[in-house]
């Protein structure tokens, strides 16, 4: 490939910055909010809100997309720029927003619905694309917006509107997906884990190219419970991997559980920490650049092994295709001798022409 | 074959004379050779004067297999000259197409003046120096036919000795055999007797200036590209390849250093998602397209006329329904251009009416875009993507100023006294709304898809508020209207009764037809519809200017519909979706009818 300009990875490095300290209050726009009350969107745009100072960009300089859904109504909350657009799309329409505009930190809002079903296309090509853009995806594992029906994330024999004798497609793990999609940056959290869920925000605003941040968010609603299992207070740090990197997969109320590689085939699995000794532990590697690590892990989140690793899967930085596109038109633009305008009359003039006087 | 009518087109076109070019060809990629779906052609009408198509029926016809023969001769006028390759006509080919007889021998083409020449067979023999095989050596049997042609049309040659060389540079062996076997064409025609004539077209009277031959894409990406240089915005195209207009991809994707960004998107839908994202950002986006394409892109072109931002979609029309004829044309689109939205709407549609005028009816796109905020539809199709005409090429100076503010202040004050910016306040004269891009400090504001308060933006289900949203909407769609000109009417007699009126590339064969009508001594009336929404606002009262009012289009009545419904006008259509142009000289038999009734009446 040529007229790639290597431009390395400054994370935030292009958007402009701001002096004046910012308090959460000032990301908050003057619109009612209106998910249903005990909706865990609050908590995400509650944390949202509250991180977003710790960066210092200038307010103008950020914007949010979103697609529909109940999740994509949250651009109307936040006191930046915003973009409300169609369902599906707002990976899209962002990738155009970020190709054009490198000082902007674009985020995208969508939801399970949105992004692995009507936008499922988008979604995979964006995430492929490594296009600089943190996407939020709000996982409840049903429908909202149009009340009730099963979504993609949805357990096979779910019970819905749409469904009442169960539904039978297998859910994606979006995680896997992306993964799949060679995506750079991924990661989960929970919406009601307000520590993790910032730090794991954190993480992606630092990430230069894809972050997809897949968010437990519960539909108090129409799927309520749905992440229960993890959320529970005596027992979900039995089924929660807490990942850190260059920590080992410890966990469990006790940390007496752990993930071990299976001498047999390679894949992940959890065993007893006592019987298999800790030197067997795997270490958490976010930044291992083959991608089938990430992806051993989050099969660990399947119907028969229903541990839920949460925190960053992978972290890698390779080139951003925005940063890229950019870099083949300045060093075309480099290569001119005159203005635009000059160039134009040549342009249009071209190789075989004729007078006629 | 779409190379030698290229080279002959480019030759013609350095020698000077006005000329119209129509190349036709199958969907499949490799088209089976010799059949009669498989044949490819290229139509060249060339002339010492100003002419406007390809011409209706050759004069001479270059048939280089008989499926060639056949699938043209019903287009080939008694007495032309046609020249085969007789070496192509055997038992099996001829079969393969149904001819029981050899044409060249059953006496069936006795009207036709034909030259049965054994190409092949002359072509390996003037390249065998060059050492290739028979299969290669017959390749060149193209440009053997081009040398001939040049020679009977006394076309310069020098400029297709350097394309050869230049284009088969690394592989010498090549490039020789067809600079030898075009010389060997040309050196045919001048030693044979068997063509007694060289026919001399002078170079045609054009008005003074630089020209240069140009398709109808091509012309539409200059366009493009003139937009954004006239505009001072970077040019964002977002695209998915589909012909006819992938050549537009591929053309700005060369002109990166104009600031041109562009984007291959994973499907229809992206390519214009990422396209009105860019506009957001405050660049030029602009989509290219064809029908299908159209019919994905519809939302977010509905969500565009909701935002109200700048957006270029260029449809390159071709026939439908579904995948339709992808490689022929047709106007059908126009319906869904003005109406295939869900909801109230409404986009301005312009369209060009030749190859040239592609790169000013760009421009007059993008123009209307910027001013007022909104998508347009630029409308082409395929006779005019692919087919070419020269160019009187524009001074730089002479295009339109077509910059643009952003907003950079706020532009309302809250019941506090604070100062805010709405988005949806509008200029009174446009009422375009503020275009206030991210990265501009005080004027964050959030826009989307639902319903916004007129003003402030804010999401608004208030009935009374809709409603004057969407008839504000459309108001400012109706305002384009005043800045375009009047509808011109072309009526050198002045005392025409029937008024024939056209869109898009109907203009070349209608005016043809109208010289033609006129050449025999009637008066017929000419108007051609740059803007089709909002059309300008004499249309009206031109059109009750006539006693009859005809429209032909290739659809099956398209912009009569609109015109009848706006106007209140009997207008009557003439139709044909056959997937080419119209002939001029069947125009002129169509509109010489309707002069007739008018008269007789």
């Amino acid at each position: 490939m040529t007229d790639v300009v290597e431009l390395g990875f400054p994370s935030l490095g292009s958007i402009p910055k701001t002096d004046i300290p910012q308090r959460a209050a000032d990301f908050k726009t003057d619109q009612e909010v209106r998910w249903c009350p005990g909706c865990g969107d609050y908590a995400v745009l509650a944390a949202v809100q509250g991180f977003l100072p710790e960066l210092g960009l200038a307010r103008e300089n950020i914007v949010f997309v979103s697609g529909i859904g109940c999740s994509s109504r949250f651009p109307y909350y936040m006191n930046t720029y915003g973009m409300h657009s169609i369902h599906g799309r707002a990976p899209a329409i962002a990738t155009g927003l970020a190709s054009a505009r490198e000082d902007l930190s674009v985020w995208v809002v969508t939801g399970d619905g949105d992004a692995l079903s009507i936008g499922g296309n988008h979604l995979i090509h964006a995430l492929r694309r490594n296009v600089n853009l943190k996407i939020l995806l709000f996982n409840n594992r049903i429908y909202g917006l149009t009340k009730g029906q099963y979504s993609p994330t949805s357990e096979v024999g779910k019970i819905t509107k749409s469904t009442p004798m169960g539904s039978l497609d297998n859910p994606f793990n979006p995680v896997s997906l992306a993964l799949g999609a060679e995506t750079t940056f991924v990661a989960r959290t929970i919406d009601s884990d307000r520590k993790h869920l910032t730090s794991v925000l954190r993480a992606a605003a630092e990430h230069r190219g894809t972050a997809l941040v897949e968010i437990y968010q519960n539909c108090n609603i129409f799927n309520d419970g749905a992440f229960d299992l993890i959320k529970d207070r005596t027992n979900g740090a039995d089924w929660t991997v807490r990942m850190e990197h260059g920590e080992p997969l410890v966990f469990g109320t006790d940390s007496s559980r752990g993930v071990i590689r299976d001498p047999e085939n390679g894949m992940l699995t959890v065993a007893d920490v006592n019987e298999v000794g800790k030197d067997k532990i795997v270490v958490h590697d976010a930044h291992a650049e083959d991608s089938a690590y990430a992806y051993a892990l989050s099969r660990l989140s399947t119907k028969d092994l229903p541990y839920t690793p949460i925190g960053v899967f992978r972290s890698v930085e390779h080139p951003t295709y925005d940063d890229q596109l950019r870099g083949q038109v300045a060093a075309a633009e480099a290569k001119l001798a005159g203005d635009h305008t000059s160039e134009l009359g040549s342009l249009l003039r071209g190789q075989d022409t004729w007078t006629v006087d | 074959m779409q190379l030698t009518g290229d080279r002959f087109t480019s030759e013609t076109a350095s020698f000077g004379n006005d000329l119209s070019t129509f190349p036709n060809f199958p969907a499949e990629i490799r088209a089976p050779a010799g059949t009669l779906p498989g044949v490819s052609s290229f139509q060249l009408h060339f002339a010492d004067h100003d002419i406007l198509t390809p011409g209706d029926r050759p004069d001479v016809l270059v048939a280089m297999n008989p499926a060639a023969l056949k699938a043209n001769l019903p287009e080939t006028p008694h007495g032309a000259t046609i020249i085969v390759d007789s070496a192509d006509f055997t038992k099996r080919n001829l079969g393969k197409i149904g001819y029981d007889e050899n044409p060249l021998e059953d006496g069936s083409l006795e009207a036709y003046h034909v030259h049965s020449l054994d190409l092949t067979g002359m072509t390996v023999e003037a390249v065998k120096e060059f050492g290739l095989g028979r299969k290669e050596a017959a390749r060149a049997k193209n440009m053997f036919a081009l040398g001939l042609l040049s020679w009977m049309y006394n076309r310069p040659t020098e400029g297709t000795i350097d394309f050869l060389r230049s284009k088969f540079a690394k592989k010498p062996d090549i490039a020789n055999a067809n600079v030898a076997a075009f010389r060997a064409g040309w050196n045919y025609g001048e030693t044979t007797e068997d063509f007694s004539v060289s026919y001399e077209v002078k170079p045609a009277a054009m008005a003074a200036g630089t020209y240069r031959n140009i398709s109808g894409n091509l012309a539409l990406a200059y366009g493009l590209v003139a937009a954004s240089v006239q505009s001072g915005l970077p040019l964002f195209l977002g695209a998915y390849p589909i012909t006819p207009a992938s050549d537009i991809l591929h053309e700005l994707s060369k002109h990166k250093r104009f600031g041109v960004q562009t984007f291959q998107a994973e499907d229809e839908i992206a390519g214009i998602g990422a396209a009105l994202g860019a506009s957001f950002g405050g660049a030029l986006g602009v989509t290219t397209t064809s029908g299908p394409g159209v019919a994905l892109k519809s939302e977010t072109i509905g969500l565009a006329v909701s935002l109200e931002l700048p957006l270029v979609i260029c449809a390159i029309q071709r026939g439908g329904p579904s995948t339709g004829l992808p490689t022929k044309t047709e106007q059908a689109d126009l319906m869904q251009a003005m109406y295939g939205r869900n909801g109230e709407a409404p986009v301005p549609i312009v369209a060009p009416q030749s190859p040239a005028d592609c790169f000013d009816a760009a421009l007059e796109a993008v123009r209307i875009a910027l001013t007022y905020r909104t998508p347009v539809f630029l409308l082409s199709d395929g006779y005019l993507a692919n087919g070419s005409e020269p160019w009187r090429i524009p001074d730089i100076a002479g295009l339109p100023d077509l910059s643009v503010e952003f907003a950079t202040e706020p532009n309302h004050t809250d019941a506090k006294g604070n100062p805010e910016f709405w988005p949806y306040l509008r200029d009174p004269e446009t009422l375009a709304r503020p275009w206030a891009i991210p990265g501009t400090a005080g004027l964050e504001h959030r826009i989307g898809g639902i319903e916004k308060a007129d003003g402030s933006g804010n999401i608004s289900y208030d009935p009374a508020n809709h409603d004057l949203m969407v008839r504000t909407r459309q108001a400012k769609v109706d305002g384009v209207a005043r800045s375009i000109p009047d509808l011109e009417v072309d009526d050198p007699n002045g005392d025409a009764k029937v008024l024939v009126l056209g869109w898009g590339s109907t203009y070349g064969p209608i005016g043809a037809a109208c010289r033609r009508v006129r050449k025999a001594g009637h008066s017929i009336a000419q108007g051609h519809l740059r803007h089709i929404n909002p059309f300008p606002t004499n249309l009206g009262e031109v059109l009750k200017r006539y006693e009859k009012v005809i429209i032909p289009e290739m659809n099956l009545g398209q912009l009569i519909t609109l015109i009848r419904a706006r106007y209140l006008v009997d207008a009557m259509g003439y139709n044909k979706t056959r997937g080419m142009p119209f002939r001029a000289e069947e125009l002129a038999g169509v509109l010489t009818d309707v002069i007739a009734g008018v008269d007789g009446s």
